[in-house]
């Protein structure tokens, strides 16, 4: 028996975990063709990523990036250094995981891009929907990312479709935050110029606010690329291959070698993609 | 005759200073008994931006509202155009009354009838010059090429040749605004609204704007309501100006009224600030000449009047006050003893006023180094008066 007034009570109990357990359990029972079939679109579209990448021959790839580079940062030495740090990928081995990660990553970032951008216009314009969605935002940001990988696991098996999902979650926030926040930026005058011109709700959204916010929404895109690119490694535990599942690996031998050349790997991938969408939201700004 | 083309009727706007203790009913209440704006707001917790205030505007001129600020006038602007809904009040456009349109009524309006230019320019800096200037037609739905061409007459009224296809932020300020007013003459709007247009733009290139306003104005014959809060600027662009404070209109009237009558101690003190030669004009201060005598006239009359009317030079007009010219009182003389003809004597090379409404201020060079008052003469070169020395020294001390 325990002092009621100096302890919290024991009698006291909210069972919230037996709760969930027994949710996600439900779900999983009645609703199992619906995540099957999910699980199922999902792993064709990462597959389709996925061959496309493998399509293309490593040295097309290269010159993919130098030219790329060249036309949205405007240097060849960058494009070059850049070529030059995939071919180090290349040397390592690490050419096929890469194309693996790239897959889980892009998908991802495809789905944040779809229910991001929407999202952050919505509650850009309504205070109401602003006020429940923050805080949903700031637990999606704050939360264990391995918490939602237990669900994600339970309902969609093993693999890289949860780690999709959990990519997701993760990484959908700074899309959302930072389109609204654009958004709610942009200079009062401008928009009531534009209401004061005739200008009805959508064309003032079309017209001046997405444009006016487009910057800031780039470095929101820019954002959620990174945090896709950074939840790799987690993304292993739950058995998506790649760069990620190699790291795991090297920790789990004790190998520091291996450990850091798949790191330095996904480091080279991270700043590749960081510079050259970075680039998009910098022209922005002019 | 002129014609009211835009009314407002005891336009009330209150804002809520919070959720809890405001109370409407009660505020508008209080205005109408004459309270202050603090007293209201401590009794209603309403904020009266706008209380009972009436004006009316006529086709083509240009009203100038002015106030301090927080005294309402950006307020009841943007009630013009239903930015801001009144809270009470009628608004009428062309007889129309335009708070009570709904919300498509309102788009059309905005389209058609009534633009606007701000303060802080309110441009799209993802757009260049040429784009800006035709948003309005944009949004309409005006196929692209007509709309440019459109939008290129504007950019060509307001001088911007050749900067059509630069970014906005390349633009220094006075460009910016020429660009804000180009956007809004785009519309072909009857009524233009300008809020604080120039307040934010440098003495010199203010000046500029003002002038091209006018300019403007004369071209397109633009009904333009122009919010300030420098009284030169609104006596020197307003043909009617009315003074705002806290939220209510001290008075309504023609620059040279207000100068002269003003309504209280507030507006006197606000005129203070006012160089009055900018705001007379010629024809406030000209005189008939008190010796005129027609060409046929004779030698002989021209001295009698002169000697009656104790000068010593006659103005001399031919059929319906044309003017010929001045003869002095030494060439009178001469004309007399025969030494020279009448026609000879008679000065026809004088500086003429060819501008009743040209204001005092650009004139006082000409009258300082004339040798005679300078002549007011209208179309057809009528005599209507003279302006001497004396009487724009004296509208200086006014």
């Amino acid at each position: 028996m325990n002092n009621g007034l100096l302890e919290f009570p024991t009698w006291i109990k909210l069972d919230l975990a037996t709760y969930i357990d027994d949710f996600v359990r439900y779900l999983n029972v009645n609703y199992g063709d619906f995540f099957y079939a999910l699980k199922a679109t999902l792993n064709g579209l990462i597959n389709l990523i996925y061959q496309s990448l493998n399509i293309i021959p490593w040295w097309l790839f290269i010159l993919i990036v130098i030219f790329v580079t060249k036309k949205l940062l405007g240097s060849y030495r960058k494009g070059f250094l850049y070529g030059a740090l995939l071919f180090c990928v290349g040397t390592f081995g690490y050419w096929d995981m890469m194309n693996e990660t790239l897959s889980i990553v892009i998908t991802s970032v495809i789905f944040s891009l779809l229910l991001g951008l929407p999202i952050g216009v919505g509650i850009s314009t309504s205070a109401g929907a602003n006020g429940f969605v923050r805080p949903v935002l700031d637990a999606m940001q704050t939360m264990p990312t391995f918490v939602y990988m237990i669900p994600a696991v339970m309902l969609l098996g093993p693999g890289k479709v949860p780690a999709v999902l959990a990519t997701v979650i993760y990484a959908v926030v700074p899309v959302i935050r930072l389109t609204s926040h654009g958004i709610q930026q942009v200079d009062k005058e401008v928009v009531e110029a534009a209401r004061a011109f005739g200008s009805s709700r959508w064309q003032i959204l079309a017209k001046v606010q997405i444009p006016q916010a487009l910057p800031t929404i780039m470095t929101g895109i820019n954002q959620t690329m990174m945090m896709a690119v950074a939840m790799v490694v987690t993304c292993a535990m739950i058995g998506a291959n790649g760069l990620g599942m190699e790291v795991l690996i090297a920790i789990n031998r004790t190998e520091s070698g291996r450990g850091i050349i798949a790191g330095i790997s996904i480091v080279i991938l991270a700043i590749i993609i960081d510079r050259l969408t970075q680039s998009f939201s910098a022209k922005g700004d002019k | 005759m002129a014609e009211t083309i835009l009314k407002v009727k005891n336009l009330y706007k209150l804002f809520k200073s919070n959720d809890i203790t405001a109370n409407e009913d009660v505020a508008l209440k209080l205005l109408q008994e004459g309270a202050d704006a603090a007293t209201v707001l401590d009794k209603s917790g309403m904020f009266a931006a706008v209380a009972d205030v009436s004006f009316e505007v006529q086709r083509g001129e240009i009203f100038a509202l002015i106030g301090l600020s927080g005294s309402g006038k950006s307020t009841i602007i943007r009630c013009l155009n239903m930015l801001h809904t009144p809270t009470r009040g009628q608004i009428l456009v062309e007889g129309s009354d335009i708070t009570k349109y709904n919300d498509e009524q309102l788009l059309e309006l905005r389209r058609t009838k009534i633009a606007m230019v701000f303060q802080n320019f309110g441009l799209m800096s993802h757009r260049d010059v040429l784009s800006n200037v035709c948003y309005g037609l944009e949004i309409r739905g005006m196929g692209k090429a007509e709309r440019e061409a459109k939008g290129m007459e504007m950019v060509a009224m307001v001088g911007l040749e050749g900067w059509e296809h630069k970014t906005i932020d390349s633009l220094s300020g006075g460009m910016k605004q020429r660009v804000g007013i180009a956007r809004a003459l785009a519309n072909d709007p009857d009524i233009l609204l300008m809020d604080e247009a120039f307040s934010a733009l440098d003495p010199l290139v203010r000046n500029d704007l003002q002038f091209e306003l006018l300019r403007i104005q004369e071209k397109m014959g633009k009904t333009i309501v122009f919010i300030t809060h420098d009284i030169n600027e609104a006596f020197k662009l307003g043909s009617h100006v009315g003074i705002l404070r806290e939220g209510r209109m001290v008075q309504v009237a023609t620059p040279e009224q207000m100068l002269s009558q003003p309504a209280n101690d507030y507006v006197r003190k606000f005129i203070d600030n006012v160089d009055p030669s900018k705001v007379f004009s010629v024809r406030n201060i000209m005189v008939t000449p008190s010796c005129m005598i027609k060409a046929t006239d004779g030698v002989n009359i021209a001295l009698q009047s002169m000697r009656n009317n104790g000068v010593s030079s006659a103005y001399i007009v031919g059929e319906q006050m044309h003017f010929i010219g001045i003869i002095t009182l030494e060439d009178a003389l001469a004309v007399r003893a025969g030494k020279k003809t009448f026609e000879e004597a008679v000065i026809k090379d004088l500086p003429l006023i060819t501008d009743m409404d040209t204001p005092v201020a650009d004139v006082v060079e000409l009258a300082a180094s004339a040798k005679f008052p300078l002549v007011v003469v209208s179309e057809g070169n009528v005599l209507r008066g003279i302006v001497s020395k004396a009487s724009i020294l004296s509208s200086f001390c006014n």
